[in-house]
């Protein structure tokens, strides 16, 4: 039978394969080990030290973007031209930042034959750290309080309702916990410079960190779903290590998620699990997450998934997946030419 | 009581509780008594083993097995309906 997917050209941003990495290395193997290497896979990247980029026997070619920042018009012209080089049939985006503007064009890709499996501005809107203790009051999740920072004279305000330690996070990305008056106006001033306002105060629960990552189908339905609990985590609160595990109270939540929802695409639930066996949403993430590839591991390859629903397949969702798999990340020195260093920077491809 | 029965064990000692993510190291003797748990043995037959197999009175034997029930307890390995 012929591979109707062998000669994808499938678009990936989040290249980062850093400290704090973006899942597109971990989308783009996950895609590999489903269609092998006949696919054609493009990276888009931001910067020029992307490592994601001199990957070259996982990224064909890579092209620079412009920043979410400079809007939809020069993003949508950096495609078209991307697309006129490459016949782009599927992108896959990464990055909450980057989102808002991918849902924008979606209609406008699609005319150009680019295919892609996004949220809608709507569905964006509910999981946003501003919203999501709503939602959750709304539909009966299980979500810390919060409170809104607007300048550090709101952390008092914050620390009177929560007590000690709580978690200051940054309106798109980054937490810290703080335990003290200084390192919480510290984290705001931080993460204000960087995300701007509002930075988030959560009030801090205690538990086992566990994370789903999911696959909704746009139709109340989670394609798949695999749990996984940090092991190993990084003082940016990443995991660096993680095993798969199966419980039903998750399967539960993902699956309430998914039907409240009617989520369209892939999102990352972080969970809290306290003493008491209950189940807090810390944040919902709008994409799949860097550790992706422990779902494929575990038996259920979302983003080869997500690429079949993107050009329009029917899936049946996955009903099992392995408990036990365990992933343990790690650096690696990359060496590269500076003649390639120097082909991103001045020609903003490679 | 019974061990959870989706709690995975091995012959040396190590067990995963596959619905938290939560592993634990145990002993040679901690595995001979997880696996004879896991066979479907009582307690009784298991603690008449352990009298015929090893010097110990059944005082010390009974003050032990409670000590061992506790902390399986209290990794959340045992079923609760038990």
């Amino acid at each position: 039978m012929a591979d109707k997917y062998a000669h994808l050209c499938i678009a990936v941003t989040g290249l980062n394969a850093n400290d704090n990495p973006g899942p597109g290395m971990a989308v783009i193997r996950s895609l590999r080990q489903a269609f092998g290497n006949t696919i054609k896979i493009i990276g888009l990247s931001y910067e020029s030290l992307e490592p994601g980029i001199y990957l070259r026997e996982y990224v064909n070619k890579t092209y620079l973007l412009p920043y979410p920042t400079e809007g939809t018009t020069v993003l949508l012209e950096r495609l078209s031209y991307i697309h006129e080089q490459e016949n782009l049939n599927i992108i896959i985006p990464n990055f909450d930042s980057e989102l808002f503007n991918f849902i924008k064009i979606a209609q406008q890709l699609q005319q150009l034959g680019i295919a892609s499996f996004l949220p809608s501005h709507q569905q964006l809107a509910i999981r946003d750290k501003e919203h999501l203790k709503a939602f959750g009051l709304k539909h009966g999740f299980r979500v810390p309080a919060d409170y809104k920072l607007y300048s550090a004279d709101d952390i008092k305000q914050a620390a009177d309702e929560f007590n000690f330690p709580i978690v200051i996070k940054g309106r798109f990305y980054d937490a810290c916990v703080a335990y003290t008056m200084d390192e919480a106006v510290k984290a705001f001033h931080r993460l204000n410079a960087v995300w701007g306002v509002p930075v988030i105060a959560q009030q801090y629960i205690k538990g086992t960190e566990i994370n789903i990552a999911a696959l909704g189908n746009g139709k109340g339905v989670n394609v798949s779903k695999v749990a996984m609990r940090k092991l190993y985590i990084t003082d940016k609160g990443k995991a660096w290590a993680g095993v798969t595990i199966k419980d039903q109270k998750l399967n539960e939540l993902a699956d309430n998620f998914a039907r409240t929802t009617n989520w369209n695409g892939s999102y990352e639930m972080e969970i809290m699990n306290d003493a008491e066996g209950h189940l807090y949403i810390l944040e919902i993430n709008p994409r799949f997450p860097a550790w992706i590839y422990l779902t494929v591991a575990a038996g259920q390859n979302q983003p080869a998934a997500l690429v079949k629903m993107a050009i329009g397949e029917e899936l049946l969702p996955y009903d099992d997946y392995q408990a036990g798999k365990l992933f343990v990340r790690y650096s690696w020195d990359h060496i590269t030419d500076i003649a390639d260093f120097q082909q991103v920077s001045v020609f903003g491809e490679l | 009581m019974k061990i959870k029965s989706n709690i995975a064990t091995s012959e040396n000692g190590f067990i995963f509780n596959p619905a938290t993510g939560d592993s634990f190291s145990g002993n040679v003797m901690a595995a001979k008594l997880l696996l004879a748990m896991k066979s479907g043995k009582t307690n009784n037959e298991i603690k008449k083993e352990i009298l015929e197999q090893y010097e110990v009175s059944a005082d010390q034997l009974d003050r032990d097995w409670d000590d061992w029930l506790s902390q399986l307890k209290e990794a959340n390995l045992i079923e609760t309906d038990a």
